[in-house]
């Protein structure tokens, strides 16, 4: 167990040493009309993209979303952001995803992450959970839990990706 | 527990692909950036005595509950460890997860449509009505598999998975060895000319089988339980439509009382929505459908199929963990109806920034059976009608809220619902004891919340659940304070004023207090928390009474 301990911790400083950059990991999911959709393809012509990890049962994670939704259209015009909605609902309440979606009438692609596999990936505990990618594609930041006003903070992040500047 | 030999050659493999340029797929890996990635959770309580609660005593005083996972990627190779440790394990948690090590360990690639795991993984096929190995950490479950899994996209609406392993049991492994395949088709992408199609058609079918010996000395049990199940998705336009059905040979087990009968379940959702509106309507039937890869086994361990509870996951405390319904997978009927609407801002009865309604209900019922005494003879237990549910009503909910937003520093959600539950079927034992009979209650709740500043908010719930059975009424009341985007704090009190019996007329308060910076969340809490269930995907854990200092840390990396 030791030798494993040394290799980890060997293996850790030094690729934290070179400088780490995070891909989006390639994951099967499904889009919320069904289609089958693998997350390498979450794309936005250089632009920043906002993943969102939520579920229908998370009060947080919908006050999140729904707040975001009141000034979406203005973010979308200012920066180009696309927002991805990833849900961890599983087989329980999956099917009521997309009437959810519509009924509050929310503009973001929503995926459907139901055995939680993308989540596994991305090293997500709770929802919810976000995360910025940039216009190479890579993760920059990430953000766990809601707090009214949470957006404001996002918003300032988003903006510097869409400047080009670095965050964090 | 992992052999650290096996993890070793594991890794050995992993750090080798590093080196190897003699394929395509090697040099192409060659020039992605090797990448570590993972996360890391903490759940630890102090505990003090409370006799007024009647908290159980913590012979170890102090309890944590502990896990890393480290996914390492490099291009389509990855490789994936998680240590945990139970130094013991938080009350609530089964005490056989006890003590430290590895039990997850995988090595997996993608090469042209093959994607190959050795080791642990999960898997879901269709709805996971006969296949579903998962992880719910916080309720300490956990069936991952441990063998091959192999999944083949042939890239014309044509995938194929097939896998090979026996589940997890705590820090072991569970006796059966499970085998299973699954076919999915999307007919769309796979016939020549239905791509712009406006009919959506999305067909699966799979086969699982069990294998466990057969030991017991009275009865000749089948050691292979084979089950198949069919699935269809459709969609046209704005509507669409879900179901699947499944069937399981003959599969005696503790579960059914070693009976003979083969197991059914079927499962159908349909939905319409567009913008503003959305309605779901469900309904299932599940008779005799626990199928599990040790037939001795109960709870939530080894558990192969998931059938989750058709009701709504509600989130607010009274209503989330008193009275909660799980499947009984021996069987039920069950039905739930959901819509989802908004109202229209800038209008009367929309208000300034719009309203949103959501309502839903559900029904479960046992089957509509009848008993028969083949105890000695063909024992088949019981004959029961498809989809007809039986007089037996196990558990209703009708629930509404409305959300709005009244100004610019007030937002207001209200929620209320009338429940049942037939406590003969889920035997909840509260305070005074299990309570035999129907526990029929209402739940009302206020959910305010006064932004102060655009960073600084203070939230207050104020929850009522009113019963004249069981534990009688409940108060909570939530305050929360949070300023954005690193500190929050609440306090929350929980008082069963209603109960009959005067010396549990108990006030239950809890403060916690912690800090959020980017991937990483520290808490603190102290004070006591009720005895309550508490689930996830309508899989619950009894979480016993206790009082004390909790601490938690999460981290994402």
């Amino acid at each position: 167990m030791k030798n494993l301990i040394l290799i980890a911790t060997l293996t850790l400083s030094t690729v934290f040493a070179s400088g780490q950059t995070r891909a989006i990991p390639s994951v099967d999911l499904v889009d919320i009309d069904g289609n089958s959709f693998n997350t390498s393809e979450i794309l936005n012509d250089g632009k920043p993209i906002l993943i969102n990890f939520w579920a229908t049962w998370c009060s947080p994670c919908k006050r999140e979303l729904n707040n975001i939704a009141e000034v979406y259209e203005e973010w979308v015009e200012e920066t180009g952001v696309v927002v991805y909605a990833v849900s961890i609902d599983d087989a329980r309440n999956a099917p009521k995803v997309k009437p959810y979606v519509d009924g509050v009438a929310w503009d973001y692609k929503v995926l459907l992450d139901v055995n939680s596999d993308f989540r596994r990936q991305l090293g997500v505990v709770n929802v919810p959970h976000s995360f910025l990618v940039d216009k190479n594609g890579k993760i920059v930041h990430q953000h766990t839990s809601y707090q009214e006003g949470d957006e404001i903070e996002l918003y300032e992040k988003i903006k510097k990706l869409a400047n080009g500047e670095v965050i964090d | 527990m992992l052999k650290h030999k096996q993890l070793l050659l594991i890794l050995s493999i992993f750090f080798l692909t590093n080196v190897l340029h003699s394929q395509n797929v090697f040099q192409e890996v060659a020039k992605d950036p090797l990448e570590i990635h993972g996360n890391f959770n903490l759940n630890s309580q102090y505990y003090l005595t409370d006799s007024v609660i009647a908290a159980p005593t913590v012979a170890e005083k102090f309890l944590i509950n502990g896990y890393a996972n480290v996914i390492a990627t490099k291009g389509a190779f990855s490789a994936g460890a998680r240590y945990e440790s139970y130094e013991n394990a938080l009350l609530g948690f089964d005490p056989r997860y006890k003590g430290s090590g590895f039990p997850y360990r995988y090595f997996s690639f993608d090469n042209k449509g093959l994607n190959v795991t050795v080791g642990n993984f999960y898997e879901q096929f269709g709805t996971g009505m006969l296949l579903r190995s998962y992880e719910e950490r916080d309720l300490g479950l956990d069936n991952a598999m441990d063998g091959i899994r192999v999944k083949y996209d042939f890239g014309n609406g044509i995938r194929v998975k097939g896998l090979v392993g026996r589940q997890r049991y705590f820090f072991a492994k569970g006796d059966g060895i499970v085998r299973a395949i699954d076919g999915e088709v999307n007919l769309n992408e796979a016939i020549g000319g239905w791509k712009d199609n406006k009919l959506k058609l999305l067909v699966g079918a799979n086969f699982v089988s069990k294998y466990q010996e057969d030991n017991n000395p009275d009865l000749v049990l089948p050691e292979n339980v084979g089950a198949y199940s069919g699935r269809i998705t459709a969609r046209y336009a704005n509507f669409s439509l879900t179901g699947e059905y499944a069937y399981k040979e003959n599969d005696p087990s503790a579960d059914n009382s070693n009976i003979y009968k083969p197991g059914q379940g079927l499962f159908l959702s349909a939905s319409y929505s567009q913008k503003g509106f959305g309605i779901n309507l469900s309904a299932k039937h599940i008779d005799n459908m626990s199928f599990r890869s040790d037939r001795t086994e109960g709870f939530n361990n080894l558990t192969i199929n998931y059938l989750p509870a058709l009701t709504k996951q509600h989130t607010y405390n009274l209503a989330a963990t008193l009275y909660p319904y799980a499947t009984q997978p021996t069987g039920e009927v069950a039905f739930q109806g959901d819509i989802v609407f908004r109202l229209k801002k800038k209008t009367w009865y929309g208000g300034k920034y719009g309203t949103r309604i959501l309502i839903n209900s559900s029904l479960a019922y046992g089957l509509d059976s009848t008993g028969i005494n083949d105890q000695n003879t063909t024992r088949q237990g019981y004959s029961a009608k498809f989809f007809s549910p039986g007089s037996q009503a196990y558990f209703q909910d009708i629930n509404i809220s409305l959300e709005r937003k009244l100004n610019k520093t007030f937002k207001v959600k209200a929620m209320y619902m009338n429940m049942m539950v037939n406590n003969l079927i889920t035997r909840y034992g509260g305070l005074n004891g299990s309570f035999g009979g129907k526990i029929y209650a209402d739940i009302a709740v206020l959910d305010v919340m006064y932004k102060i500043r655009p960073k600084h908010a203070l939230r207050a719930e104020f929850q009522a659940l009113w019963s004249d059975q069981d534990m009688g009424d409940w108060g909570t009341m939530v305050l929360e304070y949070t300023y954005s985007p690193h500190w929050f704090v609440a306090i929350i009190d929980q008082y069963n004023y209603g109960n009959k019996v005067e010396k549990n007329q108990i006030h239950y308060p809890y403060g916690t207090f912690g800090y959020i910076n980017g991937g990483n969340r520290v808490s603190l809490g102290f004070g006591r928390q009720k005895a309550g269930l508490f689930c996830v995907g309508g899989v619950c854990r009894v979480v016993p009474a206790s009082n004390g200092l909790t601490i938690t840390v999460t981290s994402s990396f």
